[in-house]
């Protein structure tokens, strides 16, 4: 083995209440793609941020090329030969390609020498880009190509890429994956966040695997099953959602047509959207983020009003109804956006129970709330969906994203719907949480609900749903049966690699 | 180094502690003004604090606290409404005038009938008067998208050359030998809004101001409305997804607010004012927005607030006659308690920690 690019020794790094990195070390050879995996709040974020120079560890030490490396900012990590591609990523929509990338430069070049860089870069790793578009009018997966060439230029010895493929359809990944490989064969180390396990199994060399802030063990990804992989992040021995074979019911929603503004400025809106669920049946809904999910959701809560007769729920027309009428129906969502959306930050658990089960649970009488009953309410949720929190009285945002996901969904599950909407029931999750909602999502359809899940996470779009659709440009896919669906025609419904085959070719 | 830290939780203690501390803050902080000002920092802050309560001439400050006080209580009721909420009027003031038009010009118009319909008439078109002119910026927020916190503040200015345009014209006294100013409703016992309990202060607008304090209380506490209002200002896509519709929202806050001002306005008028006159507002409609803020937007808390904001109107006016100090050096003695209380808030969310910075 070569001599290592970058090692990491006894790395500490501890925040007020938790120890977000327990004396964590790995060493990275040149060219070798390492994966970091973990569940969510397993310390993946922080690890790399101190190699990028965003965090300084406690104690520990980090050696690059052999010499003592401790980047007091980005900038010093940068010139070291350090890039990092954001999971969120942080370009202006007003301004060009180009722009963008001078922006993050130091010593930018005149614009006419920085696109003509950008052009050769861009060829020789086989991601077409063009210096002069606007950002605003990219894909997810071409604004991430910037972000990743922006890192090239700087020609970097070790790239950190941060849940890159989360926002990609699956052509789009093999792209990604193909730019990778080359950069990993020219002598550039990868080091890979991600908890997609069959992805690390195709790319990676090896992988270190952190839980809770301490390394738990290392492994050769290939050589390792996905099953193994998973235990080793989790820590116990996984339990697969059950679901009993059923037919399904009567129609209970029943879309035809909707179209739909978005809210917001920068939103996508609804086109034509066409649907049935039946009673009994989860709709799994998938598609790259920003195709529509959040206008879908709105739309069928009642946030956002459609025109007469686009939404009908038996034999009502509810597309003008408000989400208070929609709830005494009996058709109830979960937003995406725990905080600020699906629950009020600063509020209480009580409170937020009250937002939205004052309707069915009967927490109001006369426009007077009865506040004994919402915390009783509350206390139900936390007990029978194992919320971590000392009791109802906690405010939302001091509960970690898992458990406060757990408490959004366990409410509108308890409240009995007849129709459930779900966007991104278990983002953020840790994997057993996620298995004990997907659980419950089933469940309830087994009672005789129609249940709409909406995610990114096709893994788990494959695992609940009885038919798949996907959403893209806001237009929605002809659903079809789940079973038997393969990732090539799933990639097609989410609208393939979005005109960038040309790549690689 | 010192810096700052979020609280997981915003303490509770430390929203009740923070009015406390400003107001301590604001006695030392004022004292050395007054001290520069060349006057025993001492006394003048004891002539502001004592004086009206306990000095000498208490018997007559003690019932000026509830006529100063009524209308800061009943218009920052109002405000703290729309300020929980997030819809800022800052047009009270121009809401307060108008319905002190309102209310006195019904008045007048029956003059010199005498009936006991009178008063209950001048109320509701006082309380008509505040609310309409609340509803100017209200109803362009929510056809619009104008900014209210503009439209308002403007709209004060309109009510101020309305008010002189009133005194000077349609409802100038016709027995007033030609000087700017309506006829005195003190002297017209139909529209007479007196003391209820002669030499207590205790007028009609101080029963006002205790019901909206209950009132206000009730509806934030168990009200669907108050909830709605609540999670409004803490999250409005969470108050949107739950069910709230923010255009009656806006409309609710905003012509309860003005509503209230209006009332206020109208009581002042008929009472301890008695007549229009150019300049009968005295700046209650801005006092009241830092009533609302140092009452924590809570109906408790504005009540203390407004007895301990009317408690500074009457001492620096004592302070003013006896010691000699400035009318500008109160003003500032009264604005450095908002400064301080928004200052003290900050460690509602946030602590200080002392020790190295965690990120270069």
């Amino acid at each position: 083995m070569t001599a290592p690019l970058l090692a990491l020794s006894g790395l500490t790094k501890a925040y007020p209440g938790v120890v977000a990195n327990d004396d964590v070390s790995l060493t990275i050879a040149p060219g070798e793609v390492h994966a970091l995996l973990g569940e969510n709040g397993a310390g993946k974020s922080t690890l790399v941020k101190m190699i990028y120079g965003l965090v300084k560890p406690d104690s520990g030490t980090m050696q690059m090329h052999g010499a003592a490396f401790h980047p007091s900012e980005p900038r010093a990590a940068r010139a070291a030969g350090v890039g990092m591609v954001f999971q969120h990523f942080s370009l202006f929509d007003a301004l060009s390609v180009a722009e963008n990338i001078a922006l993050g430069m130091e010593n930018a070049p005149k614009l006419r020498a920085l696109s003509k860089q950008i052009r050769d870069v861009s060829e020789a790793y086989g991601l077409p880009l063009s210096p002069d578009r606007i950002v605003g009018d990219l894909s997810a997966g071409e604004r991430q190509r910037v972000e990743i060439i922006r890192c090239l230029l700087q020609d970097p010895k070790l790239l950190i890429m941060d849940e890159p493929t989360s926002v990609l359809t699956p052509q789009e990944v093999e792209i990604l994956f193909k730019t990778l490989r080359k950069l990993s064969a020219e002598g550039t180390a990868i080091l890979y966040i991600s908890h997609k396990l069959e992805e690390i199994r195709s790319l990676c060399d090896s992988a270190t695997i952190l839980r809770l802030g301490k390394v738990v063990g290392h492994c050769t990804p290939s050589e390792t099953s996905a099953r193994d992989m998973a235990e080793m992040m989790v820590g116990s021995i996984l339990k697969t959602p059950l679901r009993a074979g059923k037919t399904p019911g009567a129609v209970l929603l029943d879309i035809q047509g909707l179209n739909a503004k978005s809210p917001s400025a920068f939103g996508m809106p609804l086109r034509d959207i066409s649907v049935q669920v039946r009673a009994g049946e989860v709709l799994g809904i998938g598609g790259v983020a920003g195709n529509g999910q959040d206008e879908l959701l709105a739309a069928l809560s009642g946030e956002q009003p459609s025109g007469a007769g686009m939404i009908r729920f038996k034999d009502h027309d509810i597309s003008q109804l408000g989400p208070i009428a929609r709830r005494a129906l009996g058709i109830l969502a979960a937003p995406e956006e725990r905080l600020g959306h699906a629950a009020a930050p600063d509020m209480t658990l009580t409170e937020n129970a009250m937002l939205t089960g004052a309707v069915r649970e009967n927490l109001e009488r006369g426009g007077m709330l009865d506040w004994p009953a919402a915390r009783r309410f509350a206390e139900r949720i936390i007990k029978e969906f194992d919320v971590r929190t000392p009791g109802p009285g906690n405010a939302a945002r001091a509960l970690s994203g898992g458990n406060l996901q757990k408490f959004v969904i366990g409410r509108e599950v308890l409240q009995r719907p007849e129709v459930l909407v779900v966007n991104q029931p278990t983002w953020g999750v840790d994997a057993s949480a996620a298995a004990a909602i997907r659980q419950a999502l089933l469940d309830l359809a087994e009672n005789g609900a129609a249940v709409i899940v909406i995610s990114q996470d096709l893994d788990e779009l494959m695992e609940i749903s009885d038919r798949f659709s996907a959403l893209n440009e806001g237009r929605l896919s002809e659903p079809r049966p789940a079973q038997g669906l393969t990732v090539d025609e799933i990639g097609l419904m989410m609208g393939g690699a979005h005109g960038m085959e040309v790549a690689h070719v | 180094m010192v810096r700052l830290e979020k609280r997981p939780q915003a303490s509770q203690a430390f929203s009740w502690a923070a009015p406390v501390l400003a107001v301590l803050a604001t006695m030392v902080f004022g004292g050395l003004l007054f001290a520069a000002l060349g006057k025993d920092p001492l006394a003048s802050i004891a002539t502001i604090f004592w004086e009206p309560l306990f000095g000498d001439f208490a018997f007559y400050y003690r019932p000026q606290l509830l006529i100063k006080g009524a209308p800061l209580v009943l218009i920052a009721i109002g405000l703290s409404l729309g300020f929980k909420a997030g819809i800022w009027n800052i047009g009270a003031e121009g809401q307060y005038i108008m319905g002190a038009i309102f209310g006195a010009g019904v008045g007048l118009a029956f003059y010199p009938t005498e009936s006991v319909l009178i008063f209950p008439l001048m109320v509701l078109a006082g309380a008509l008067g505040g609310w309409i002119w609340a509803m100017i910026p209200a109803v362009l927020k929510v056809k619009f998208g104008t900014n209210e916190i503009l439209v308002s503040l403007m709209l004060v200015y309109v009510a101020e050359q309305f008010l002189a345009s009133m005194a000077l014209g349609l409802l100038k006294n016709p027995e007033g030998f030609g000087f700017p100013g309506s006829r005195n409703l003190q002297q017209y016992p139909s529209a007479h809004n007196a003391e209820l309990i002669t030499g207590s202060g205790m007028h009609w607008g101080v029963v006002a101001a205790l019901i909206a304090v209950i009132f206000a209380y009730v509806l934030l506490a168990r009200h669907r409305l108050g909830f709605a209002i609540r999670v409004t200002g803490e999250a409005p896509r969470a108050a949107k997804f739950s069910g709230v519709n923010p255009v009656r929202l806006v409309l609710f806050c905003m012509g309860m607010s003005g509503l209230l001002a209006g009332l206020a306005g109208m009581f002042e008028v008929a009472g301890p004012a008695g007549q229009i006159t150019i300049d009968f507002n005295v700046g209650y409609g801005f006092t009241a927005i830092i009533v609302a803020f140092l009452g924590r937007l809570h109906p408790i808390g504005i009540l203390l607030a407004g007895g301990l904001m009317a408690l500074t109107y009457i001492g620096g006016d004592i302070a003013q006659s006896q010691l000699g100090l400035p009318a500008a050096a109160i003003q500032v003695f009264q604005g450095m308690l908002l400064f301080f209380l928004l200052a003290f808030d900050l460690f509602t969310n946030y602590r200080l920690r002392f020790g190295r910075a965690e990120v270069a």
